[in-house]
């Protein structure tokens, strides 16, 4: 795939998520929830997905970038009161590429000195500045520390999550699909090599962060206007763990994959919720985690290369 | 220690390079010079350190002492990419494809050197990413026919054999169009006739690229066959220096690979 009508793709994107956004109306909460979630979880995974799957750099740190972005972007629109609809969205979206920004600062601040590390020492740091932003904020007052910050608008819709998804899928795909793409996966292939080629290693990983980085902090700001109602809780590192099964389930550096197993994974623990509520199913409500827990480990097992990387077996890893 | 009493005809030379990892010298005042499309061999003993030679002008190790100079100017402690971008391409003793990419795109990485564009040109796909990036595919196709690898453009690199594998890793670092290439035992593992194809195509290249070589390697019948040049490495020292003819009668070089005459 040359990724050839690649901007007519996303402009298709963007059509479709504006006009499933004005008939949002129609479909039940709940539902456009755990809509909301899938194509959060969509940006997240894929952003997620240059850093750990292109790029091969093991960061647990994509919570730590979503709180970033998400109490930015609420503390930004919570000092306005009721404004007009058009206002409205244009406030949204500057705070939310507030909150990218803010988050793909941070990146950049902690890649610097943490991409030099590999493997197993670049997680545990991560690791590490990612429960450094939630203890920040959890002490923070004027975030409401670990009370929790309320968000007054929920300014999250249809549009401006799935048109934000599809076009962090168009970055992510956009990027790797060049000649100056190709050198993401050559580092995560073979640094020394890599570097022997010309290529900046230092440069690509810091890019590959800062831009995953930016996009965790966008989907922060939706989550938070999804859910108006912050805990620094929330944002674990058990999340981050989330977004990482996601990456590896959908295949490292396999963008639809990913796409596919986020959505799997958003839905997978709100579908045995269902199933619980049906007679002589009950038992399901109890142990609802249990059976997620276990369904990943037969998926892991079984699909140790992911979900979906059959398909690229003679193409290379790379879609 | 300047660049400029090197001769006009000088591509690298090695002023006094020594390198110490701990207490050992690996490599120990090292005078080495290098001329414009010349084909020069650098051979010793095992652990006499050859891969650290290529590992100090490529930029993988910084020199303890002594400076490296490239086309008349210091490449002392620059980044390895950096010294790539000046125009010294490497291949490693122990093949290092990026396994998971095509041939096509292992050669195609090396074209990122001569890129106009950057990320934004990436991202906007204009015409102009478009026409670059198909200049390139065509210059990476030109590139993979010369050396009969065509046929493997979309095969991954780990799938393809021992002697394929080889051979894209020359043609990936001729990609990066440089001055001078290093091959670090490139004929390792390789069968007679093999080894007799690799000496053409070495002396191919040189020819059709008009570029410098400078190989380390194990195997006689190759160093002798084709070098212009030898320089003969033994625990860091250089113990010898000259045409193929002189360096097989040294009676130093006899001593150092076969042990001192009783």
């Amino acid at each position: 795939m040359k990724f050839r009508h690649a901007k007519l793709l996303l402009l298709v994107a963007l059509a479709v998520s504006l006009l499933v956004s004005l008939f949002a109306s129609q479909i039940n909460p709940y539902a456009l929830f755990i809509f909301y979630n899938i194509g959060i979880n969509i940006i997240l995974a894929v952003s997620l997905n240059l850093i750990n799957g292109y790029t091969g750099q093991f960061s647990l740190g994509h919570a730590g970038f979503m709180a970033v972005g998400a109490y930015t972007a609420a503390v930004i629109t919570n000092q306005f009161g009721a404004v007009n609809p058009v206002a409205s969205e244009a406030l949204f979206l500057s705070a939310l590429l507030a909150g990218g920004l803010v988050a793909a600062m941070v990146g950049l601040l902690v890649g610097l000195p943490t991409l030099r590390l590999k493997g197993d020492y670049l997680a545990i740091v991560t690791l590490g500045f990612g429960e450094i932003i939630r203890v920040i904020f959890q002490n923070m007052n004027a975030v409401g520390a670990a009370r929790g910050l309320s968000v007054m608008h929920g300014w999250t819709n249809c549009f401006w999550v799935f048109g934000f998804a599809a076009l962090t899928v168009y970055v992510v795909t956009a990027l790797v699909h060049s000649t100056y793409g190709r050198g993401f996966i050559a580092v995560r292939d073979d640094e020394v090599a890599a570097e022997a080629m010309g290529i900046n290693t230092t440069k690509y990983k810091v890019t590959a962060f800062v831009i995953g980085a930016f996009f965790a902090g966008i989907a922060g700001g939706l989550y938070a206007h999804a859910i108006q109602f912050l805990t620094p809780g929330g944002f674990g590192f058990m999340l981050s763990i989330t977004f990482v099964v996601m990456v590896i389930l959908g295949g490292m550096g396999n963008t639809p994959g990913v796409i596919f197993a986020a959505a799997l994974l958003t839905l997978m623990p709100e579908g045995l919720r269902k199933l619980a509520g049906y007679p002589h199913l009950g038992w399901i409500g109890d142990t609802r985690m249990i059976i997620y827990s276990l369904l990943l480990i037969v998926l892991m097992l079984t699909r140790p290369q992911g979900l979906f990387t059959w398909r690229q077996k003679y193409k290379g890893a790379a879609p | 220690m300047t660049a400029n009493n090197a001769t006009e005809n000088s591509l690298l030379r090695t002023a006094r390079v020594t390198i110490r990892f701990g207490g050992l010298t690996a490599v120990s005042n090292l005078d080495l010079e290098i001329g414009r499309n010349e084909l020069v061999g650098l051979i010793g003993p095992n652990g006499a350190g050859k891969t650290t030679v290529f590992n100090l002008i490529t930029g993988v190790y910084q020199p303890t002492e002594g400076g490296i100079f490239f086309d008349g100017q210091s490449i002392t402690g620059s980044k390895a990419y950096r010294i790539t971008a000046r125009g010294i391409a490497r291949t490693f003793q122990n093949i290092r494809l990026f396994p998971s990419l095509t041939a096509f795109d292992n050669v195609r990485t090396a074209f990122h050197l001569h890129l106009q564009g950057d990320v934004r040109h990436a991202l906007w796909r204009g015409r102009s990413f478009w026409d670059e990036e198909e200049r390139i595919g065509e210059q990476v196709l030109e590139l993979l026919e010369i050396f009969h690898l065509g046929k493997f453009r979309d095969a991954p690199a780990r799938s393809l054999s021992y002697g394929d594998q080889r051979r894209l890793e020359i043609v990936r670092a001729l990609a990066a169009r440089p001055k001078l290439l290093l091959l670090d035992e490139p004929a390792a593992g390789m069968n007679s006739s093999e080894k007799t194809d690799l000496m053409r195509l070495i002396q191919f290249i040189k020819g059709k690229f008009q570029i410098s070589v400078l190989l380390v390697e194990h195997d006689m019948q190759v160093v002798m066959g084709i070098c212009e040049r030898i320089a003969v490495l033994d625990y860091g020292v250089k113990i010898a220096e000259g045409r193929p003819d002189e360096v097989r009668r040294n009676p130093k070089v006899i001593e150092a690979y076969l042990g001192e005459n009783p």
